[in-house]
């Protein structure tokens, strides 16, 4: 049984029921529960092939549920397309690594991310996106390759904005960035989860991330085995060990 | 190369094609015809390669459908101007289906499948008398008029070629400027990245199969009217690699790319014919020469020569 330390009371966005998923005849998640709280941000951990990133995914549409559901807001979810949880459901994701285009420009790279939106509705939203981040605003014109690593992650993020998401699924968005600008992405999420959205982030800079989050949920092989408030797990002397996959003998932790 | 340089050029180029053209015999001007309805082939080819990504060997497949489109339906009767929109409209659904196989395999696995639509639209061509009239083809395929001007004339058929070629070029410009059209390039650099943004990468990659098949259509249905005779051989699967060549040489991915890569493709075997039994072997060598000194095509040649002038005026430590 997963551990919790949460309070109960808070309202629940994201909820996974007994979820099976994976990739072609490899099961990754292996009848994975988990709730994740609304308007907070959530920090997924777990060793390497512990299924967060593939949470993600499931969640996100781009991996088929072979059992269980997902629920957002209480509507179930299971199956639903990207697109359809973009548009109707005001899901977002931020996969890991490097996602811009490139080759296209800056202000492309973003009417892009408007693309469900329509024309007219992403170029109205693009300055209000562009005040956020002032770096990217100067840019507008340049092929996004030619950005730093942080502005790169920051026009993903701004990116991802344009469609107001409820909810918002970031991977891995410290991977090669400098510590100065993770604090930078870091404190935008936690803007973002201030002003309502819920975050749900995987992030291997746990201790940097657990002290941005407001919870944090541990897997291990593609299981829950933890869920509890993010300040009191980094103050747990025992968090490098659950952080590498090993889970309490027996009993709830306190 | 800047915008503007590539502008001021392709708008000198247009202005050739504009005020050249009377000043040439009858078979220049054909040349000139058969070059503008590869550069409307392979502009649609482009879009399925360049932009979308996706390997397709099967694109003169589409050409003959277009070209045995018109000419059948002139054949019973109808106008050219109901076998043109027949021949755009029937390969985009007929490029719909060719793109299913897109959505499983892809890269050289993906090209053998466009490959083997091809083989078997040569075979229906070519053995399906009924239809296509076999390897004696179709004879007789007139030209059209167009409000009381008669277009038979070569000059007259020149210019309504090179009509639909700047039309069609517009249309793709507008598609490929637009966030749509961004959608195929990011559906060529990371199909998982585009579906994140909500991309529908299936129908983004069976639409980019339909789009350039409906160019090859179009491109058929000048062709059959400007040869006023179709039969299977150009339609061949050497036909499929030779637009395939012209995407890459020209520049796979860039808008003006196929107009420079349907002049190797096309005029430049014309030139070399002074060498006689060995045109194709020089032809052969030049294309060889041409990958290995531009893999980026024809149209990387300026950004080339700058960064070579740039690294020669840098001083050496």
């Amino acid at each position: 049984m997963p551990t919790s330390g949460t309070d109960k009371s808070e309202p629940i966005c994201i909820e996974l029921d007994d979820v099976v998923a994976g990739y072609g005849e490899l099961v990754i998640l292996n009848h994975l529960s988990l709730q994740v709280s609304r308007g907070k941000v959530t920090l997924l951990i777990g060793p390497n092939g512990a299924g967060k990133s593939t949470a993600l995914k499931t969640l996100f549409g781009m991996l088929p549920v072979r059992h269980g559901r997902i629920r957002l807001d209480g509507n179930d979810i299971t199956g639903a397309a990207p697109r359809d949880l973009l548009t109707r459901h005001g899901v977002a994701f931020v996969p890991q690594g490097r996602n811009l285009f490139g080759r296209l420009s800056v202000y492309e790279n973003l009417e892009l991310g408007g693309i469900t939106l329509g024309m007219k509705t992403t170029r109205e939203r693009i300055p209000e996106v562009l005040e956020r981040f002032p770096c990217v605003k100067n840019r507008l014109h340049s092929a996004a390759a030619s950005l730093s690593g942080g502005e790169q992650k920051q026009l993903e993020v701004g990116r991802a904005l344009l469609l107001r998401p409820k909810v918002l699924l970031i991977d891995e968005p410290s991977v090669g960035l400098s510590p100065l600008v993770v604090q930078d992405v870091f404190l935008l999420l936690r803007a973002l989860a201030d002003a309502g959205t819920t975050v749900l982030i995987v992030e291997q800079n746990v201790r940097s991330a657990l002290k941005l989050a407001d919870e944090a949920i541990a897997l291990a092989s593609g299981r829950h085995v933890l869920h509890r408030r993010a300040d009191e797990l980094l103050s747990d002397p025992d968090l490098d060990r659950l952080f590498l996959g090993g889970t309490r003998a027996a009993g709830p932790i306190p | 190369m800047t915008r503007q340089p590539r502008w001021l050029i392709g708008m000198v180029g247009m202005a050739a094609l504009l005020v050249l053209p009377p000043f040439l015999r009858s078979y220049g001007l054909y040349l000139l015809s058969y070059w503008l309805v590869f550069v409307i082939a392979t502009m649609g080819l482009n879009l399925t390669v360049g932009y979308a990504g996706q390997a397709s060997l099967g694109h003169a497949a589409f050409l003959g459908i277009g070209a045995y489109s018109v000419a059948i339906v002139m054949k019973a009767g109808c106008s050219f101007w109901l076998g043109l929109p027949l021949s755009a409209v029937l390969c985009f659904v007929v490029g719909l289906g060719l793109g299913f196989p897109a959505l499983r395999v892809q890269s050289i696995y993906l090209a053998f499948a466009t490959l083997g639509f091809s083989v078997a639209a040569l075979l229906v061509m070519r053995y399906e008398e009924w239809l296509t009239g076999g390897t004696s083809g179709i004879n007789d395929v007139g030209r059209p008029s167009l409000f009381g001007l008669d277009l038979g004339g070569n000059l007259a058929y020149y210019y309504f070629v090179l009509a639909v070629a700047v039309v069609v070029a517009a249309l793709l410009r507008g598609v490929l400027r637009s966030p749509w059209g961004k959608a195929f390039t990011a559906l060529r650099d990371n199909p998982i990245r585009a579906e994140s943004l909500g991309i529908d990468v299936r129908a983004y990659t069976l639409l980019s199969f339909a789009i350039g098949a409906s160019c090859a259509g179009i491109a058929g249905a000048l062709l059959a009217s400007l040869v006023q005779f179709v039969d299977p051989t150009p339609f061949g699967l050497g036909v499929s690699f030779t637009m395939y060549l012209m995407v890459v040489v020209g520049g796979s991915g860039t808008f003006f790319g196929p107009a420079l890569g349907a002049v190797v493709g096309v005029l430049l075997p014309e030139w070399l014919r002074f060498a006689q039994g060995w045109y194709l072997t020089a032809f052969g060598v030049a294309v060889i020469v041409l990958m290995l000194w531009l893999p980026g095509g024809l149209l990387s040649l300026p950004d080339r020569l700058k960064a070579r002038a740039i690294a020669a005026s840098r001083p050496r430590t």
